[in-house]
């Protein structure tokens, strides 16, 4: 089996268009089919020209494994399947298959009817691309075909969002998604097994933040809604419809709740009560706290919160608005920070993470004078305000899923590449592990050692244990040991080495080596054997000599020595005897004869 | 240490009711639990305790056989009842035979449903168990339900003492039948607390189906759907070389959990098989047809409908099919009420549990919808939980309306209560689904009764016919199972169909027996280091088939091998590889290389095994016949060592 390749065509160096090829065991397996927010053009998917420059993808994909429901994550995904060609299994979550059609179908909108593109994917495509997608449960082993297997681990990052392990025979791979080592008011923390995988495919989106605390971080974003509405300004929240959202609603929903506020608040409507009823459902994928309590008091039903309808941004007064999109890059949210980001009474608060070249990026960058596309530029006037909301690992708990996989090599993705380096050097010098940061369309090969799995013949295990030099025979122990491996049909069977002849249905060949010298010994027979096998006693050690009852001496296995002669005369002969197993231990005895045996003991 | 032993699996058997079973695997240094089922049916001798003080249970007549004389006073547990002999004190159940095996040697207990698990707090806080627990998530949570549901109910009663006088040897023998024929009731117990069940339930470990687990290196365990319930499962146990099934509540009907998969059992070197229908002779689909339709016709005739049930599973079905059944005969204005302390646990569950349903009720999901239609009957309104009969029923309740609620024994719960209240109207039914009682055994403390009873008991286990196709298709090579399997159920004896019927002699049990299971492993897994690999030198014997030898160092952890290349050792000679001879010596491409070698004078002679090839300037003889070659010489070793290297060139080796 081969190094295991892995290239970016998407979040390589860079957050957006999450698309990562990996290829190992010959089998080639795509993480992600996501888009980018910051571009307009071709650029916003995935260069799928890397993996064939015509025709369609399916004889060069495995399968496709699609992490969590964002579209930097899944947005290309009917491009690919339905406009390029993919036709094989496209695996998700049951939570990520039920939202994710919504959210492309609300990406198609957005570009196809307002921006008016055409050449996009349609919604009959997105139908016919959802078809192919096979839904997976958490830690359930997918086998994708005898060889390939996949398994989900809990992200937390969104609802439904998993980490993914990949398997080809003994290699494996882990991809992260997105993933949230911290659990927040509606999910858990992710979690993986001590899975060992020879490469962690890793988000960095906060690579070099340490994030303080939760509950500060909740504070404050609670005191700026309540300062601004206080003052009678408007707040304007923009969000994912699912997901941030939803954790941020309940937070206000209880803060309203205890401080008995009647300031209005607005979820931008249509999603806003289909994306609550997929938490409703799914209620298992949410944190532990939510499951114990729903029978009793369903979170996700909201008391304060009421739909939002377009006329009601010109309304005066104070309100709290959530609307999508979550990075300002067109939609209801654009439409009401266009209208109120002139007022410096108002506050816009971003909750996520922004990609370059989206309004809430320029924003959040100091950008004080935003232009439209009709050329007319607007300033901004109004609080920004960036609380670090999003559902991201922070350098810590990416250090964290590393202790907890132990994988052998690191590899990050989806982050920015000055923090890439540094968190890169952090992993390397804690963990000593290979870290690498390939940027899009770089290969990097993983290379593996393999061990081989072998069938070893239990009697070898016992009775070569019994003959080790252990005394009770522990075929639990670490030893060496001596066996015959038979490499058959592409099976291979460690066996002992008579054992391995018998089914092969070969016949041993034994040689034997038997040679006679002379020595200078004079007196009875049993004298001169008696100084041999003190002389072998000696040397060899007292538990390696028999003697037996006919007068000769046995020593190893196989080496048998005999004197024999007159018993007055002065010469005897030595006859040695041994097999060619024992052939270093025959041929020093003949030189240790010859050199004399040690003089009569009485002299 | 326990030294890997070839042939050694065994099955212990601590229940002897086949759908509530517990046994234990011992296997592969290995041992493991299959299900820890509580037989509940020790019930039937109790008395009802009721909800509300009644007349009628609290002034029965006391009760002593004539041998035993008055001052045992056996009258105060023993009541005569509608013409039959029932015990008066707090219920005891038969608890599993944890003493057939050392219960601190249970390395993991499978949890096939929660059907099969109510005995789990009786081995986790009362024995010295300190192994892992694997489930499902809705096994565990409709299981504590279960639990729950069961200790609410007794704690609703003011009965704290308990009946033992009875269970004297020389008492029971004088008591009548079903009593005299209770197994061993020393060894039954009164029910766990809230405690218990909570100490004990946070023991479980969670599984998804088709999800390995690991134990100790040594087995990979498996769940995998079985279609019988929310969350139901068959388990796979393989070790690196056999593969046991385990084969408990399963179902191939189509009904609200996700289906059974059968491919990953097959070709198992055992199956054992528990679990199959209790009621052979009721075909569930009828039944619930029948259900259906008598309850329809008691309510269309003003009377109300009384269903004793569980507070999950079977019920779901009940709701979906009646609901639908009445709206169309124009009955869709009835009340259907369930009664229940887990009842709106147990509805609310049911519907976050979709990747455990039906395809068809899966894909509601996607919509968003609920996938039960209980969800929709309780926001329109049709659909009203209580929690219990005092949990504001009397005041919402409006007559006719069909009430399910526990317990389907009728010895505790709400339905005790109703069936006093309600049975005294010939307008009323009382309808029982749960296959788990005998329905006569469950009424005969409240006879006589004026409400028609129905009996559609609903079990969708696997019949004996499905069972025996599934055994075909599956082809296990040792099938275990009951003994109860094997000859046609008591009362039908003519019906020799149901029967568990296979070309070969199964492996039975009963009660208390251990199986020996005839498995024999000849392999371990052995992992060999690529580094070691790589220096073997493989040489082919025959076309497609390579030999090499190995020398490597045995790394034993975890039940895992690993043979790597030997880095240092005290003795260098264990390094060598040793080499290994076959076949037979070509005399004389031997004495041609001899020759070569610069050997003269050599005399090939015909000898009754072979050859003798003699060098007779040397004074050497070397004898070669088939497999053996002996080289005999006086001590000329430069020579000797010529011959050998030769010897060595001539011979096919690895």
């Amino acid at each position: 089996m081969g190094d295991i390749k892995v290239v970016p065509l998407g979040a390589g160096q860079d957050v957006g268009r999450s698309c990562i090829l990996v290829s190992m065991g010959g089998k080639n397996i795509m993480l992600d089919c996501g888009m980018h927010m910051g571009f307009n053009d071709e650029r916003r998917f995935p260069d799928f020209t890397y993996i064939t420059r015509n025709g369609p993808l399916s004889e060069f994909l495995d399968c496709v494994i699609i992490s969590h429901f964002h579209l930097d994550h899944c947005g290309a995904l009917p491009y690919m399947s339905e406009m390029v060609g993919f036709d094989g299994p496209i695996y998700m979550t049951h939570p990520t298959k039920a939202i994710c059609p919504i959210l492309l179908e609300d990406y198609r909108k957005i570009t196809v009817d307002r921006k008016g593109e055409t050449n996009f994917f349609t919604s009959e495509m997105i139908k016919s691309c959802m078809k192919k997608t096979v839904a997976v449960n958490l830690h359930q082993t997918v086998q994708v075909d005898d060889e390939l297997e996949i398994k989900a681990y809990y992200a937390g990052h969104v609802l439904g969002a998993g980490m993914f392990r990949i398997k080809v025979g003994s290699q494996s791979v882990v991809y992260t998604g997105d993933y949230n080592m911290t659990p927040d008011r509606h999910l858990g923390a992710a979690w993986i097994d001590k899975c060992r995988p020879d490469l962690l495919i890793t988000e960095s989106t906060y690579a070099t933040t340490i994030r303080d605390s939760k509950r500060c971080r909740e504070r404050d974003f609670l005191k700026k809604v309540h300062d601004c509405v206080e003052k009678g300004g408007k707040v304007l929240i923009p969000v994912f419809a699912l997901g941030r959202a939803q954790e941020l609603c309940i937070l206000l929903e209880t803060y309203w709740d205890r401080m008995n506020l009647q300031v209005p608040i607005f979820f931008s409507a249509g999603l806003t009560e289909k994306a609550t009823n997929y938490y409703k459902l799914f209620i298992t994928w949410t944190n532990q706290k939510i499951k114990n309590t729903f029978v009793q008091r369903n979170m996700f039903e909201f008391k304060h919160i009421k739909p939002f309808e377009r006329a009601y941004a010109d309304n005066p007064g104070p309100m709290v608005v959530f609307a999508t999109p979550g990075m300002l890059h067109g939609g209801l949210s654009l439409q009401i920070f266009r209208k109120w980001c002139t007022s410096d009474q108002n506050v816009i608060i971003m909750p996520g993470y922004c990609v370059a070249g989206t309004v809430g990026w320029k924003i959040l960058n100091g950008q004080r004078k935003i232009e439209f596309e009709n050329r007319q530029t607007v300033e901004v006037k109004m609080s920004v305000q960036y609380m670090s909301f999003s559902a991201h690992a922070d350098a810590k708990g990416i250090m964290q899923l590393i202790r907890h996989c132990e994988p052998k090599n690191v590899m990050l993705v989806h982050g920015e590449a000055v923090k890439m380096e540094f968190l890169k050097k952090k992993i390397q010098q804690e963990f000593g592990l290979d870290c690498t940061n390939p940027a899009n369309g770089e290969t990097v090969s993983i290379p593996s050692t393999v061990s081989i799995p072998i069938d070893m013949s239990l009697n070898l295990l016992k009775r070569d244990a019994t003959t080790a030099e252990l005394e009770v025979p522990q075929p639990k122990q670490s030893r060496v040991l001596h066996g015959t491996l038979v490499m058959k049909d592409g099976k291979m069977l460690l066996l002992e080495p008579s054992q391995a002849m018998k089914e092969l249905g070969l016949e041993e060949h034994t040689i034997r080596f038997t040679s006679t010298i002379f020595v200078d010994e004079a007196g009875p027979i049993k004298k001169t054997t008696n100084k041999v096998y003190h002389l072998l006693k000696e040397k060899y050690g007292e538990r390696n000599v028999q003697q037996s009852c006919d007068g000769s001496l046995t020593l190893s296995d196989s080496v048998l020595i005999k004197v024999s002669g007159s018993e007055e005369g002065e010469g005897k002969s030595v006859l040695v005897s041994w097999s060619l197993q024992d052939e270093d231990l025959g041929s020093s005895l003949l030189p240790l004869l010859e050199k004399g045996l040690p003089p009569d003991l009485r002299g | 240490m326990r030294i890997p032993n070839s042939s050694s699996m065994k099955l212990y058997v601590l229940s002897g009711q086949p759908s509530k079973p517990c046994y234990v695997l011992r296997f592969n240094h290995t041992t493991v639990m299959l299900d820890c089922g509580l037989d509940v049916s020790t019930l039937l001798h109790y008395l009802p305790v009721p909800l509300v003080h009644s007349e009628k249970f609290s002034k029965l007549p006391g009760w002593c056989p004539r041998e035993v004389p008055a001052s045992v006073k056996l009258d105060t547990e023993l009541k005569e009842c509608a013409g039959k002999v029932f015990l008066d004190g707090e219920p005891e159940f038969a608890i599993p035979e944890f003493d057939l095996v050392d219960m601190s040697e249970i390395d993991a207990i499978l949890i096939s449903n929660y059907h099969c698990m109510l005995a789990l707090p009786y081995l986790t806080e009362y024995t010295n168990f300190r192994g892992i627990i694997y489930a499902t998530d809705p096994t565990l949570y409709i299981g504590r339900q279960y639990m729950d549901e069961m200790v609410e109910y007794l704690s609703r009663s003011s009965k704290s003492v308990k009946a033992t006088k009875w269970k004297q040897p020389n008492i029971i023998s004088c008591l009548p039948y079903p009593l005299r024929d209770a197994v061993l009731p020393t060894m039954w117990r009164q029910c766990y607390n809230k405690h218990d069940i909570q100490a004990c339930l946070s023991k479980v470990q969670t599984v998804g189906f088709n999800e390995h687990k690991d134990v100790f290196g040594a087995l990979d365990v498996m769940a995998i759907s079985s279609g019988f319930c929310l969350g139901s499962s068959n388990w796979v146990i393989c070790s690196q070389y056999d593969k046991i099934s385990y084969l408990s509540g399963s179902s191939t009907l189509t009904t609200h959990p996700r289906p059974m998969e059968q491919s990953a059992l097959k070709n198992s070197d055992v199956l054992i098989m528990c679990c199959l229908t209790q009621t052979p002779t009721a075909n569930p689909d009828t039944m619930i047809g029948e259900f259906c339709v008598n309850t329809a016709l008691t309510l269309k005739n003003g009377g109300n409908v009384l269903v004793p049930c569980y507070s999950s599973g079977v019920v779901y079905d009940l709701l979906e099919c009646l609901s639908g059944h009445l709206e169309s005969m124009g009955l869709g204005g009835v009340p259907l009420y369930f009664v229940s302390p887990v009842a709106d646990k147990s509805l609310a569950y049911s519907n976050i549990y979709a990747e455990w349903l039906s395809q068809d009720k899966q894909s509601k999901i996607y919509l968003p919808e609920s996938p039960f239609p209980h969800a929709e009957l309780i926001k329109t309104g049709r659909l009203q939980h209580f929690s219990s009969l005092h949990d504001g029923f009397s005041n919402e309740m409006r007559t006719p309306c069909v009430v399910f609620c526990g317990h389907p024994s009728l010895r505790f719960g709400d339905a005790v209560h109703l069936v006093e209240l309600w049975g005294k109207s010939s307008a009323n039914t009382v309808v029982f689904t749960e296959p788990d009682f005998p329905y006569l055994e469950a009424l005969a403390p409240f006879q006589p009764l004026a409400m028609k009873v129905s009996y559609c008991p609903i079990d969708t286990s696997l019949s004996f016919a499905q069972a025996n196709k599934l055994i075909k298709e599956l082809k296990p090579l040792h099938l275990v199972l009951p003994k109860a399997y094997l000859s046609p159920p008591l009362m039908l004896h003519n019906r020799t169909d149901l029967v568990i019927d296979t070309d070969y002699a199964p492996l039975s049990f009963k009660r208390r027996d251990m199986v020996s299971i005839p498995v024999k492993r000849r392999y371990e897994k052995l992992d060999l280091h690529p580094e070691l690999a790589a220096t073997l030198l493989p040489t082919e014997v025959r076309p497609g088939i390579a030999v090499a030898t190995v020398t490597g160092y045995l790394h034993a952890r975890d039940n895992k091998y690993l043979l790597k290349a030997v880095e240092d050792t005290k003795d260098p000679n264990k390094l060598k590889n040793p080499t290994h001879l076959w076949g037979n010596l070509d005399v004389q491409e031997f004495v041609k290389k001899l020759k070569e070698r610069g050997v003269t004078d050599i005399k090939v002679e015909d000898s009754p095994g072979g050859h003798i090839v003699l060098l007779q300037n040397d004074d050497t003889l070397i004898q070669i016949e088939n497999g053996s070659t002996h080289v005999i010489c006086q001590g000329n070793e430069q020579l000797r060592k010529h011959i050998r290297d030769i010897l060595l060139t001539c011979l096919q080796k690895f």
